[in-house]
C-alpha cells in the first residue's frame, strides 16, 4: 500500500497548508507590537504575548471604533439577508419540489445560474441596475445584493433535503382534516426546519464573508467588515485587532454550528426514545 | 385556491426577486455595452464605440492572462485534490466525516482576513520570501551549468532564466506566483470536496483487480481510479476555474501592478474611472470565458451518460474476469 502512504502524506501537507494561515491569524491576535507585526523587539528579544487587542475590542476603544462599526453593520446585514433569503428560499424550494411544469424549469434555471456565476458578475450587474435606475448605493443596496446570492444557496440546500421528505405525511395531515395552512405550519415546517437552519447558516456565512459583491454596491462610506479590512493598508496598526476579531468570529461560528448540529439531532433522538 | 394559483403563489417571490435582481441586471449589462461612455461618469448614447475600443491590445491580453492563471490554479488544485480525495475516501467512515469537516473549517475565518494573513506570510523579510528567492537563484544556477542549447531552450521557456534574479524585483508579494499560491489556498477545498464525494462511491476492489493484473500503484491510480471518478473531477474543475476567472480580491491585494486580471480591470473601470460601458463589455467577456467550460462540461456529461458509463462497466468487468483467472 505504498500509494496510500503517499496520498496520506499529501493530505498531511495540504492540511498544514490550509491551517498555517489560520494559526497565524490566531497567533497574531496576541502580537505585542502592531506597527512591526512582530513578537520580537528591535534587539531580537522575545516580547511575549499580549491580550491588548482583545481588551481594545471588548473595551470599545476609539481606535477600533470604525472596525467595530463595520463589524456590526456586517452582522446586521447578514442577519437580515439570512431571514429574507430563508423565507424566499423556502417558498422557492417548495415550488420546485411540488410542481413540475415549464414555469418551474425557468424558475430552476433562474435559481441555479447565480451559483455558477462568478461573484464579480453579480456585483457589476447589480451596480449597473442601480446606476440605470438612479438608486443611491448604501445599506439597502448591499442587503438586496446579499439576499440575491443567498436565495439560491438556501433553495438548493433545502431542495436536497426535500428529496428525502416523505410526502405521505402531508397527505395524511389532509386526510385527518387539516387545512393547507395548518398542515404547513404544524407538519411541513417543523420537519423542514433542520434544512432551513442549514441553509440559513450557509447564507449567514456567505453574507458575512462577501467582499466582491459588496464592494460594487456599497457606495461611498458604507463599509462591511470585509470591505473595511480589504481597504486597510499593510501598515495599518490595527491589523492585530482584525486578527483577534476573526479569531472570536471563528470560535462563535464553531459554537453556532455545534449547537445547530446538536439541535438537528435532538428530534430524532427523542423520537427514538419515545418509541 | 386551485393548484395553478397555489403554484404561482409560492413561485412568485423567488421568481420575481431573481428576475428583478439577477436576470434584468444581466440584460442591463449587455445593453450598456452598446452605449458610449459619457465624460460625467454616466452612460452615453447608443453606439458600437465600446466594442471597437475593447479590441484594443490591452484588453485581450488581460483576458488571456486571466484564463492562463485560472488554468494554472485549476491544475494545481486538481493535482493536490486527487491524492487528498483518495486518502480521505480510503479512511474509516468515522474519520472521513472528521477530516472532511476539518478541511472546510479554516473557511469559516473571513476570506479577506485569510488573504491578509498571507500578506503577512509572504512579507519580504519572511522565510517564504527567502525560499522563493533561493528557488529563483537555483533556476539561474541551472541555466549557467547546462550545455548551451538546452540552457537557451529552458531560458526561452521561462524555466531557467539566463539573467540572475535581481533582489529588488524578485519579491513574491506583488507577483503572479503569490496570486496563484493564494488562489490555490482559497479554492483547494472546493476541489477536494467533489473529488472526495466521487471517490467515496468508487469501488476500490477495481484497483486491487488492476494490481492483481500486474499494474503498478501509479498505473492503477491513473488508469483505474482517475477515470472512475471523472465526474467528480469535472465538478472540481468547474468549482475552481469559475471563481478563479472571477477573482479580483486576491490579485488586488497580493498581485500589485504585476497581476491585473479581468476582475481588477472591471472594478477599476466601474468604480475608479467610472467608465460603465467598458466595465460592462469586460463583464460580458468574462461571462463568455466562464460559460464556455460550463457548456462544454454539460455537453460532456450528457455524452458520458450515454456512452462512457458502459465503457467503464465493460472495462471493470474485463478486469474482474482477468482477476479471477
Amino acid at each position: 500500500m505504498k500509494r496510500s502512504f503517499f496520498s496520506l502524506a499529501v493530505l498531511g501537507v495540504v492540511m498544514a497548508f490550509l491551517y498555517g494561515p489560520v494559526l497565524l491569524i490566531f497567533a497574531y491576535g496576541f502580537v505585542p507590537n502592531g506597527a512591526s507585526m512582530s513578537f520580537f523587539g528591535a534587539d531580537g528579544r522575545f516580547l511575549g504575548f499580549s491580550g491588548k487587542w482583545y481588551s481594545l475590542i471588548f473595551g470599545g476603544h476609539h481606535s477600533v471604533a470604525p472596525l467595530m462599526q463595520s463589524f456590526w453593520l456586517s452582522l446586521r446585514i447578514a442577519g437580515l439577508a439570512t431571514v429574507v433569503s430563508c423565507v424566499i428560499g423556502t417558498t422557492a424550494a417548495l415550488a420546485l419540489h411540488r410542481f413540475k411544469s415549464r414555469l418551474q424549469s425557468v424558475h430552476y434555471a433562474l435559481v441555479y445560474t447565480p451559483l455558477v456565476m462568478p461573484d464579480i458578475l453579480i456585483g457589476i450587474s447589480l451596480l449597473m441596475l442601480f446606476v440605470a435606475c438612479g438608486v443611491d448605493c448604501g445599506f439597502w443596496t448591499i442587503l438586496v445584493a446579499h439576499v440575491t446570492f443567498c436565495v439560491s444557496y438556501v433553495t438548493m440546500t433545502l431542495l436536497a433535503r426535500l428529496q428525502d421528505f416523505d410526502d405521505r405525511l402531508i397527505e395524511s395531515a389532509y386526510d385527518l382534516g387539516a387545512g393547507p395552512w395548518y398542515t404547513f405550519f404544524k407538519v411541513e415546517l417543523p420537519l423542514l426546519l433542520p434544512g432551513i437552519v442549514a441553509g440559513g447558516l450557509l447564507a449567514f456565512t456567505l453574507s458575512i464573508d462577501d467582499v466582491v459583491i459588496t464592494s460594487f454596491v456599497n457606495g461611498a462610506g458604507t463599509n462591511t467588515f470585509p470591505t473595511f479590512v480589504s481597504s486597510m493598508t499593510k501598515h495599518s496598526r490595527n491589523l492585530p485587532a482584525v486578527f483577534a476579531l476573526s479569531t472570536l468570529m471563528l470560535c462563535f461560528t464553531c459554537a453556532l454550528v455545534g449547537v445547530s448540529k446538536a439541535l438537528s439531532r435532538n428530534p430524532q433522538n427523542s423520537k427514538r426514545k419515545s418509541k | 385556491m386551485t393548484k395553478r394559483q397555489h403554484e404561482i403563489a409560492i413561485t412568485a417571490p423567488s421568481l420575481l426577486w431573481l428576475a428583478l435582481f439577477f436576470a434584468i441586471p444581466a440584460l442591463v449589462v449587455l445593453a450598456f455595452t452598446f452605449h458610449g461612455h459619457s465624460p460625467d461618469g454616466g452612460v452615453g448614447e447608443w453606439s458600437l464605440s465600446t466594442w471597437r475600443e475593447i479590441v484594443d491590445p490591452d484588453y485581450p491580453a488581460i483576458v488571456w492572462k486571466t484564463i492562463r492563471i485560472s488554468f494554472e490554479v485549476t491544475v494545481w488544485c486538481i493535482l493536490l485534490a486527487l491524492p487528498c480525495g483518495y486518502a480521505i475516501a480510503k479512511m474509516r467512515s468515522k474519520w472521513r466525516a472528521v477530516v472532511a469537516g476539518a478541511i472546510m473549517l479554516p473557511f469559516w475565518t473571513n476570506f479577506v482576513v485569510r488573504v491578509f494573513a498571507w500578506k503577512t506570510i509572504l512579507h519580504p523579510d519572511g522565510w517564504v520570501q527567502h525560499c522563493y528567492f533561493s528557488l529563483l537563484e537555483a533556476r539561474h544556477w541551472l541555466s549557467a551549468h547546462l550545455p548551451g542549447l538546452v540552457a537557451r531552450a529552458l531560458d526561452g521557456a521561462g524555466i531557467a532564466p539566463a539573467e540572475p534574479p535581481d533582489p529588488a524585483f524578485s519579491t513574491i508579494l506583488d507577483s503572479e506566483a503569490a496570486v496563484v499560491l493564494v488562489s490555490v489556498y482559497t479554492l483547494l477545498p472546493f476541489a477536494i470536496m467533489p473529488i472526495y464525494t466521487a471517490a467515496e462511491k468508487f469501488d476500490f476492489s477495481l484497483m486491487e483487480a488492476a494490481r492483481d493484473l500486474g499494474a503498478g500503484n501509479l498505473r492503477a491510480f491513473t488508469s483505474v481510479f482517475v477515470p472512475g471518478i471523472r465526474q467528480g473531477i469535472v465538478s472540481a474543475v468547474l468549482m475552481v476555474f469559475i471563481p478563479a476567472v472571477g477573482s479580483y480580491v486576491i490579485p488586488q491585494m497580493l498581485g500589485g501592478t504585476n497581476c491585473v486580471l479581468i476582475g481588477n480591470k472591471i472594478f477599476m473601470r466601474a468604480i475608479q474611472n467610472r467608465n460603465i460601458p467598458h466595465a460592462a463589455a469586460l463583464a460580458t467577456l468574462m461571462a463568455a470565458s466562464v460559460f464556455v467550460p460550463i457548456i462544454a462540461a454539460a455537453w460532456w456529461r450528457r455524452y458520458q451518460a450515454k456512452r462512457g458509463r458502459r465503457i467503464v462497466e465493460v472495462r471493470a468487468a474485463r478486469l474482474m474476469a482477468g482477476g479471477t483467472k
